[in-house]
């Protein structure tokens, strides 16, 4: 995660370049290209949203009125597995508190922080569309249904040895 | 006769219907049908004649909405099908079955809509968490293409369309059509002024279609089929199936394509298998997070739009979230007013402020420090809140869905946390 390295690589721009080639103007792909540079750098920083607005020429207060917007952008750096935990109606009723408090327990963070290693982020999320196994949570890209204390102690140890997913 | 079209290629392990096995089982021969043999205005009546109604959650007649599209040559340029995936309604699961499971059908769907209204090009707005769904969409596109579904010259005809998937950055309110669109089109997603409606100006200030998931599933078998095929699926009124589903505490939570007009009572008994030991039922919210809540008194009506209308709330996504006897039905409604104040859009007072309002004294009453005001204060919220037109969209007044039927049905938990009582089971900080 160097977030000193400004300017956007070849990957990043040929994967906005992708985008652009069926939108009608260069601002229409915004969300595609903060999405692009996050998932080659973990987050978009002050400096990428600079590189980004200059590269579909818009202005950076803009792309970053859009940036905030949206909670699956993150413009805070944030550790190798984000946790998008479920605490929406269905998996309330099922006890998702109880569990959340588990996490700040065993990692030590509480919603928005990041453990001190680097290896989890933990935001909530709304419904994950997996009611039928509630409580869920997302590691990563990896949906976790049918959570319990142990569930979740064995899942957060196997995502801190693998590291980032995908 | 085939009784469930939606589900009926689904594997019971939830792998993905390949394409060989989609075609071999009738697959895309509701586009070709369509495509080929019928012109775009017999396309359109028969979905009319189906009595097709959106299945997102508004009820509203599929073919009265495809029939706003302007048909004529005057103003040039594209038109647009858009299939809203971006299902975050609380307690609604069942766009992800479709999608993970059988991709091919919601393509097939959105060919024949795209060629009904003669769009030249198709997207699917996806939630960006869906990560399976986008995985088996993407390939499902792919092949599409490889065989000339997709693409220039469809199946030998003249009709040309390109599909793209769009995955999302999150927010509730992208679910909301015209945010949506603005979402597509790269901005903030607050839902826009209408008039003008999607339908003669959307995406790009062209004319628009959007649909939910399993309404778009739903149309290349009423086109391969036919409407009194359809129309035979319900129950009642309404015509088709239904993707229902229930979650809370109740034995086996689930998904399942029924006949549209089901009981609840069939849904929530014989289904999920009612209430699991230890668990009586309290109420349910019949579609998903802002719908009213029924009751026992509710539980042998048909789950359709007509008959759960009439009882005071709507059937929406049709997904039901139960409340048990050791759920506090405070606390449930803080958790859904949390929800929807988190994801107001901010764009007008009422939702933005309001709902934080209604959050903060939720908040105090369930954590044992209720004031005798507060009920007062909850009903004079609902009123500003929940009228339609005191708010820029629908997000405020569905949310206060949930809080007023609560209010109404089970005003003695209101009343207790109100003297500042602490509760059995409600979370105390």
């Amino acid at each position: 995660m160097n977030n000193s390295v400004n300017s956007l690589s070849t990957e990043e721009l040929s994967a906005i370049d992708e985008e652009l080639e069926h939108a009608p103007y260069r601002s229409a792909v915004a969300i595609d290209a903060l999405k692009i540079v996050q998932s080659h750098r973990g987050w978009v920083s002050d400096s990428s949203i600079k590189e980004i607005a200059n590269y579909l020429e818009m202005s950076s207060e803009e792309l970053d009125s859009i940036a905030t917007f949206y909670n699956l952008i993150f413009r805070r750096p944030v550790g190798e597995n984000v946790i998008l935990f479920c605490d929406s109606v269905s998996c309330w009723i099922r006890g998702c508190a109880k569990l959340e408090k588990h996490i700040n327990k065993t990692l030590g963070i509480t919603r928005g922080q990041t453990t001190e290693d680097d290896k989890f982020t933990l935001v909530p999320v709304p419904c994950l569309g997996a009611c039928d196994k509630a409580p869920v949570m997302m590691v990563g890209d990896s949906l976790h249904e049918n959570l319990t204390e142990e569930s979740i102690n064995r899942i957060l140890e196997d995502a801190a040895v693998k590291g980032k997913e995908r | 006769m085939i009784t469930t079209p939606l589900t009926k290629n689904v594997h019971e392990d939830r792998r993905v219907v390949l394409v060989e096995d989609y075609e071999a089982n009738g697959g895309y021969q509701g586009a070709r049908k369509s495509i080929t043999q019928m012109t775009p205005s017999e396309c359109l009546q028969v979905i009319k004649d189906s009595n097709l109604r959106g299945r997102g959650g508004a009820g509203f007649p599929t073919g009265m909405k495809w029939s706003f599209v302007p048909m004529d040559n005057v103003s040039p340029g594209h038109k647009y099908l858009v299939c809203n995936a971006d299902e975050m309604e609380p307690g609604t699961f069942k766009d992800r079955l479709l999608m993970e499971c059988d991709p091919h059908q919601l393509i097939e769907g959105m060919i024949c809509g795209s060629y009904t209204i003669q769009a030249d090009i198709a997207y699917i707005f996806l939630r960006g968490e869906y990560v399976k769904a986008a995985e088996t969409l993407s390939q499902a596109i792919k092949e599409c293409y490889a065989k000339g579904y997709l693409g220039r010259s469809i199946m030998g005809t003249n009709y040309s369309l390109d599909l793209y998937l769009h995955t999302s950055a999150g927010r509730y309110i992208c679910g909301e059509e015209t945010a949506l669109i603005n979402s597509l089109e790269g901005k903030r997603a607050n839902p826009r002024a209408k008039p003008p409606f999607p339908q003669v100006s959307g995406l790009w200030g062209r004319p628009t279609i959007v649909n939910n998931v399993e309404t778009l599933c739903n149309i290349s078998h009423i086109l391969d089929h036919g409407p009194e095929w359809f129309q035979e699926l319900g129950i009642g009124e309404d015509a088709g199936t239904k993707m229902y589903g229930v979650s809370g505490n109740v034995q086996n939570p689930g998904c399942w394509e029924l006949p549209i007009g089901t009981t609840i009572r069939e849904i929530l008994e014989v289904h999920a298998g009612g209430m699991l030991p230890g668990y009586s039922f309290r109420g349910l919210l019949p579609g998903g997070g802002s719908t009213d809540f029924l009751v026992e008194e509710h539980l042998d009506l048909a789950m359709d739009y007509g008959t759960i209308g009439k009882a005071g709330s709507r059937m929406g996504t049709g997904t039901m979230i139960i409340l048990d006897d050791k759920t506090c039905p405070v606390g449930m409604v803080k958790n859904l007013i949390d929800f929807f104040a988190h994801e107001s859009c901010g764009f007008c007072t009422p939702c933005r402020d309001g709902l934080p309002q209604t959050a903060h004294i939720l908040q105090d009453m369930s954590s044992g420090k209720g004031e005798s005001r507060d009920i007062e204060n909850l009903e004079r919220l609902v009123k500003f809140i929940g009228s339609i037109g005191n708010t820029h969209c629908a997000l405020a007044p569905g949310a206060m869905e949930p809080l007023q039927s609560a209010m109404k049905y089970f005003p003695e938990d209101f009343e207790r946390h109100a003297k500042g009582k602490k509760c059995n089971y409600c979370e105390t900080d």
